[in-house]
């Protein structure tokens, strides 16, 4: 099995990026750090593939341990010009049928937005994270790439429901990803992250809603100011989270070791400096910094309550509305830059996409906007979606 | 001036279950070679999940409720981050923000009288690997990783070494009998925090750590030279006391600073995001309580009351199997006080003989309840019962027909004694003369003869019986 071209692909197929395991295949995170890794055993969402008759062709690139915007910063595939992220341009492509990601910080989202075409990040613990290599566990979940809400409810299908080896899966055995009318829902756009877009993004979040309108939906525009500290405390969160989540990446067991070292002191130290770059040297220092013991109060924990408050606040606000309307990057495309301004950019970047990680509710980017809900509502998001797409064939 | 020594205690035990805390692996003592139990999970490996071992709850709070804690319903998992080749994932999953148990208290009986040391907490974690050297190379053995562990934290209660090692052989017994921990050496380790005031004062003195001992012995000998180390300090000013970890060198017998506050590492914890809180309901709580063996207390009172010395009953609670014995034993209708005598004397006699211990005695209570039976009865006397007892522990034989090849059986019919002694009579002409010449000493000598004749079996009162009535009637 292969990294993608878009060659090389079967038109029927399923991609996954890579980081999602696949046994016997090498398994890199997009990470100079895991080079050579390859793993015992399949992600719980491959075997579910695979059992129903799916054929999995092939892994995409990932920026390394998805941090940053869209992919630009995999140690194995170095983008120039205008960036794209690898499965989201291969489900573009028609190239293959859909395409697994892992969602934590809004690659995947700004991926699809940038592409055109669908991603879903499903309600956290609904679908399995076993066999995903993970860098924050308590916001991050494998979601679908596909042309449309149709295509994305036909993988889901497959792939959610409980899973033993997840102790943080919900017990449910499958979900609602129905499509069905919509005429009467109503959405909001949120006027605060309106306002970070460029003119370009904000026509497409008005066109969308003027589609919706047309079908019977009713848009608000309605102010909330939840979003800027809901993506500070995930940028907390995720940046602690990944920090000790990418701490076994010693060179001790598998992976990059450096050729350099005469003690176990410098076996980590070389080891980690070659093998990481310095957008996820950044996030380790920042996750590093947000926990140690003169921080924790201030920082970490706060953030944990920030989630309760963000929490309590959408799901309060989800009781007027059916869906969140917003723009999921603030700009249609992004240019190549160097990475020592990616922490800052991302971070700034993920202020669309941060709120769904923080409390764990389902978001979709469809037609380059995304629409969020409470939980478990993701055939609602569906439908809505799905109501737009169709006019536009 | 005098002084009094302040120490706390946190002990780590490791948990008798047959998996690890959160993987499918065998747990304590499965393993046999390096690295033969250690699945992706335990190695640290990318996309493994943790899952709850729920036996490691339930022993957890069953020993919790020996030392008499409050259990927390809601309790969660904490990541504990530093570097260290035996440990894969570079952090450890542990309790810090809310541990299954707090506040427990247990009595000791010392030479003092009755104390009362108070529990912190017990939390559950797992246990790290193991390093290897060999020449220039460090190898890494991953077995022991993610055993789980359950570590007991006192308050600075105790006075003395002797205390310590009090409470740590109680905590042994207790846990041996609970089937909470096996407690063998290794699988209970201590860490030892110690400070030093004037007697009578308030204030704590400056405070140093122990790391890692196992040994009672040489938690003993390192409290004791600790003290001495602090009060020396105060009193002669040899050194300034400062708050730091040490070690306990064994060959010296001296303690060494590892590293002082300053540079202490920060373990950065924070909650396992992996690990949802785990609810302990009522149903689950006397579930548990159901299931939780007598206390240790109540046993003693038991043993006291059938007549059982202390030396006795310290054998029976410090071992699991030996207790059990003696009460399935009893159960099939045996005396307490009888069945122990078997076990701890005599089953331990042909042990010590074979050069063996109590774990590896195999006999059944059945067994052993039919011998003491048949002894009870009158069908053997103690001495064959005890013959008995050897061919059952060292060859697993069946006692009854064990009896009956060996006749060892004292019921032999009359007719088969009534043709022993007349044997015995015609063989013996000049005892009969004897006899016969009122020398009564010459009928015990024909005793003697008959019983050798008869190899111990039959009841001897009754042979002396049917002896008797023949030479009378001679």
């Amino acid at each position: 099995m292969k990294y993608y071209s878009a060659q090389m692909c079967d038109k029927g197929t399923i991609a996954v990026d890579d980081t999602i395991l696949i046994k016997d295949v090498e398994a890199t995170a997009g990470s100079h750090i895991l080079e050579g890794f390859k793993s015992l055993f399949s992600a719980e969402v491959v075997e579910r593939l695979l059992n129903k008759g799916y054929e999995i062709s092939g892994k995409t690139h990932v920026g390394e341990f998805g941090l940053d915007l869209v992919g630009e910063f995999s140690y194995y595939n170095q983008q120039e010009g205008s960036l794209s992220g690898a499965a989201a341009a291969l489900v573009a492509n028609g190239d293959v049928k859909a395409a697994l990601g892992v969602d934590m910080n809004g690659t995947t989202r700004r991926s699809a937005a940038l592409s055109g075409v669908d991603f879903l990040k499903p309600t956290y613990g609904t679908v399995s994270r076993y066999g995903v290599i993970s860098c924050a566990a308590s916001g991050e979940q494998v979601g679908v790439y596909s042309k449309n809400a149709e295509g994305i409810k036909e993988i889901m299908d497959v792939i959610a429901g409980h899973d033993d080896k997840d102790g943080t899966s919900l017990p449910e055995a499958a979900y609602d990803y129905s499509l069905n009318d919509v005429s009467g829902k109503k959405v909001c756009i949120i006027k605060e992250l309106l306002e970070k877009a460029d003119d370009e993004t904000k026509a497409k979040v008005n066109a969308f809603a003027d589609s919706l309108r047309k079908n019977g939906v009713t848009v608000d525009e309605i102010s909330c100011d939840l979003f800027e500290i809901a993506n500070t405390a995930w940028q907390i969160l995720m940046s602690a989270e990944t920090c000790n989540n990418v701490s076994r990446y010693d060179g001790v067991k598998f992976g990059h070791r450096s050729s350099k070292y005469r003690n176990i002191d410098e076996l980590y130290v070389n080891t980690r400096t070659e093998g990481f770059n310095f957008l996820t040297k950044a996030v380790i220092l920042y996750g590093s910094d947000v926990l140690s013991k003169n921080r924790y109060k201030d920082c970490y924990d706060k953030s944990l309550r920030v989630r309760r408050v963000v929490s309590e606040g959408i799901l309060k606000l989800m009781e007027s509305y059916d869906a969140i309307l917003t723009p999921v990057c603030s700009k249609t495309s992004y240019e190549a830059y160097d990475i020592h301004e990616a922490f800052g950019k991302v971070f700034n970047e993920s202020v669309f996409t941060s709120t769904a990680n923080l409390i764990g509710i389902p978001a979709l980017v469809s037609g380059g906007v995304q629409l969020m809900g409470k939980h478990f509502s993701e055939s609602t998001l569906l439908s809505l979606a799905h109501i737009v797409e169709r006019k536009g064939e | 001036m005098n002084y009094e020594i302040v120490i706390g205690l946190e002990t780590h035990v490791e948990l008798s279950t047959e998996s690890k805390i959160f993987c499918s692996c065998g747990g304590h003592s499965a393993a046999k070679e390096p690295n033969d139990c250690v699945c992706p999970a335990c190695s640290g490996m990318p996309g493994m999940l943790p899952v709850m071992n729920k036996r490691v709850v339930e022993l957890a709070v069953t020993a919790g409720l020996m030392l008499n804690c409050n259990i927390n319903r809601y309790t969660t998992f904490d990541k504990k981050n530093y570097y260290y080749p035996d440990l894969p994932c570079a952090y450890q999953i542990t309790q810090l923000n809310h541990p299954i148990c707090t506040d427990g208290c247990v009595t000791l009986k010392t030479s003092g009288g009755n104390r009362d040391i108070r529990i912190k907490q017990i939390h559950m974690e797992e246990d790290a690997g193991k390093l290897v050297h060999g020449g220039n190379s460090s190898f890494v053995d991953f077995n022991r990783t993610s055993v789980p562990l359950i570590e007991i934290v006192t308050q600075p209660d105790f006075r003395s070494a002797e205390e310590v090692v009090t409470y740590l052989n109680k905590l042994k017994s207790m846990f041996r009998s609970g089937g909470i921990s096996e407690c063998e050496e290794g699988a209970m380790r201590c860490d030892v925090n110690i400070s030093v005031r004037p007697e009578g004062s308030e204030e704590f003195g400056v405070r140093t750590e122990i790391k890692n001992m196992s040994s009672f012995e040489a938690i003993e000998r390192a409290i004791r030279y600790e003290s001495q180390r602090h009060i020396d300090a105060i009193e002669f000013e040899t050194e300034e006391l400062v708050q730091e970890t040490r070690r306990f060198d064994d060959v010296s017998g001296k303690t060494m600073a590892m590293r002082n506050k300053e540079t202490e590492a920060d373990y950065r914890y924070f909650p396992d995001a992996n690990l949802m809180p785990i609810i302990i309901d009522d149903e689950w709580l006397e579930e548990i309580k159901a299931n939780k063996p007598v206390a240790v207390d109540e046993k003693v009172e038991e043993y006291l009351a059938a007549g059982i010395s202390d030396k006795e009953i310290d054998m029976l609670i410090s071992n699991n199997k030996i207790s059990s014995l003696l009460e399935d034993t009893v159960k099939l209708g045996c005396n307490t006080r009888d069945a122990a005598t078997w076990i701890l004397t005599d089953c331990a006699g042909v042990l010590r003989k074979d050069g063996k211990s109590f774990d590896d005695l195999v006999i059944t209570a059945e067994k052993l309840a039919v011998i003491i039976k048949m002894v009870n009865d009158g069908t053997i006397n103690r001495n064959a019962g005890k013959k008995v007892l050897i061919a059952v522990v060292e060859n697993g034989a069946d006692p009854v027909s064990y009896c009956k090849e060996q006749g060892l059986d004292r019921k032999v019919d009359t007719a088969a004694i009534e043709s022993v002694i007349d044997k015995v009579i015609s063989q013996n002409p000049q005892a009969i003369e004897d006899f016969k010449n009122g020398k009564t000493k010459a009928a015990q000598a024909l005793f003697g003869a008959c019983m050798r004749e008869l190899k111990g079996a039959g009841d001897p009162s009754a042979i002396k019986e049917l002896l008797d009535n023949k030479l009378k009637n001679m």
